[in-house]
């Protein structure tokens, strides 16, 4: 089980590698202005994939709290006090003894504290959030620049342009 | 050229799946980027300072709310340079070589029309309440910007360019991205106004009727509604831009 | 994943999943930029991006996956389909 651990966790990180290195050949080789664009995309997924695995955490859940969690917590300074009457902080303490039964080294004396290895890191998917939609928006300009220079020269070619560009100089 | 570039592909691939034995291991808690105190913070302490149940909500328009403003700005700004590169006002430089007639000849399917005629609303029901509740769900302000701004490009692509501009035209498309941004940049300004330092949300509990946390859970709607509305301008403004190569009469 | 048994028990759950979405990425990724017609090119692009979308979803990163579902899979093909279709359709390599 720890080999095949070991070879499932390896196994991604290879294949971000792969596509990093699929994208860059597209980027370096490709003489379609397009290919190399959708290169170019390929690179970046691989290294927001990279930065989102980095985030992974075993046996975390996704970065969003809980309903029951959350009205317990927002319990303690007023808003929505009214969600968290005896009876409810009861069912949530024995929950939280439930769960303490696996680790016991976390204690949920009373209120249901949140364990940080539950849920996945947020950090790097915000980073990468940010990173997608900013991506979108420098394609744009990248294709508009294609467009631009299909409208001067006829072609999207990388050569003919270089052939255009050299025969002009003469 | 290939053969160059294939060395240099395999030696940077080499290197880093050399370096990859070095990585932590897949899902492992205690990996340097989950078991640093930044990352445990905001997990354990983000439900007590803003009282938002979806972290990544809460860590992206406060705890780095610099940053996400000026990701919005790389936004706006990329919008301006499609409009500088690719616009052409008028009909004075008529350079026949792009194509300009529409691919197709447009006629009205009736079927395409009406479907997207029923859909549309519900796309737009659905981005608004995915920038509303982006604080108990998936979503925010560029997810909802971008599914609002989709409904531009389904009606664009359906019908024609001319009909969604009856809807935003271009004006009033870069209107709604400097609001976007103004109204991001402007509750930080209050909050420095306030005497606290820019887009430090809790100052605004003075003038709003909250405790600072539930101040912090406000303003952080208030900064996704601002995203949202350059998120939207922006690609719709970047699509009618491209399918219309600057011209802005008639789309692909 | 609400049930945290085992120590690896989540891991041999789901690596065949995963194992299949990451050949198919590979295998996207390289018929798109192998295709020689470029609206197929910017077609599969797409789904290059809805694949990477359910990974994400795999790795509980819900709010990136929603992001490339709308941005990715919809909004940078069409980007992509109005540049190939306002300029030439057809690659030399």
């Amino acid at each position: 089980m720890e080999l095949l651990k070991a070879i499932v966790g390896g196994m991604n990180y290879w294949i971000f590698i792969i596509l990093m290195m699929i994208g860059l050949y597209a980027m370096i080789t490709k003489n379609n202005l397009v290919k190399k664009l959708i290169g170019m995309s390929i690179f970046q997924t691989s290294i927001l994939l990279f930065f989102i695995s980095l985030a992974v955490k075993e046996g975390a859940t996704i970065p969003i709290l809980h309903h029951d969690q959350a009205h317990a917590k927002q319990g303690d300074h007023g808003e929505g006090g009214k969600h968290s009457d005896p009876s409810h902080k009861g069912k949530e303490a024995a929950s939280a003894i439930e769960e303490g039964k696996e680790k016991p080294s976390v204690s949920h004396a009373g209120s249901s504290k949140i364990d940080p290895d539950r849920f996945t890191n947020p950090l790097p998917h915000v980073l990468m959030l940010t990173a997608i939609v900013v991506g979108v928006s420098t394609l744009g300009v990248a294709l508009s620049i294609t467009q631009k220079l299909y409208t001067e020269f006829g072609t999207i070619e990388e050569n003919e342009i270089l052939d255009q560009l050299k025969s002009g100089d003469d | 050229m290939k053969a160059l570039g294939f060395i240099a592909v395999l030696g940077t691939g080499l290197l880093l799946l050399a370096a990859s034995r070095d990585f932590p291991n897949w899902g492992d808690p205690d990996s340097p980027a989950s078991s640093y105190r930044l990352s445990r913070h905001f997990i354990t302490e983000t439900i007590n300072e803003t009282a938002v149940p979806n972290m990544v909500t809460a860590v992206l328009a406060d705890y780095r709310g610099y940053d996400t403003l000026f990701e919005a700005v790389v936004i706006f700004t990329a919008g301006i340079a499609v409009i500088g590169i690719l616009r052409r006002y008028g009909s004075r430089n008529s350079i026949p070589s792009a194509r300009e007639t529409p691919l197709t000849p447009k006629k009205p399917d009736l079927i395409v029309e009406s479907t997207v005629r029923l859909l549309i609303p519900i796309i737009q029901i659905f981005a608004l309440y995915v920038i509303a509740h982006g604080h108990h769900s998936p979503g925010g302000g560029f997810q909802g910007g971008v599914i609002f701004g989709a409904s531009f490009i389904l009606l664009a692509l359906a019908r024609d360019l001319k009909a969604a501009q009856n809807w935003v035209a271009e004006k009033r498309t870069l209107i709604l991205a400097c609001c976007g941004i103004l109204i991001y940049a402007g509750i930080g300004v209050l909050c420095q106004f306030l005497g606290d330092n820019f887009l430090d949300y809790q100052i605004l509990h003075r003038i709003l009727p909250t405790d600072p946390v539930m101040a912090r859970y406000h303003s952080i709607l208030v900064v996704e509604i601002g995203v949202a509305f350059t998120v939207t301008a922006i690609m719709f403004s970047i699509y009618s831009n491209l399918s219309s190569n600057g011209k802005m009469k008639e789309g692909i | 994943m609400e049930a945290q048994g085992p120590e690896g028990e989540i891991v041999s759950q789901l690596w065949i999943f995963d194992l299949i979405l990451l050949i198919f990425l590979v295998l996207t990724a390289v018929i798109s930029l192998k295709v020689r017609d470029l609206l197929s090119a910017a077609m599969i692009f797409g789904v290059y991006s809805f694949l990477i979308c359910l990974l994400w979803t795999g790795m509980a990163a819900v709010d990136v996956a929603f992001t490339e579902a709308a941005v990715g899979a919809g909004v940078s093909a069409v980007f992509l389909i109005s540049t190939v279709l306002r300029t030439s359709r057809r690659s030399s390599d």
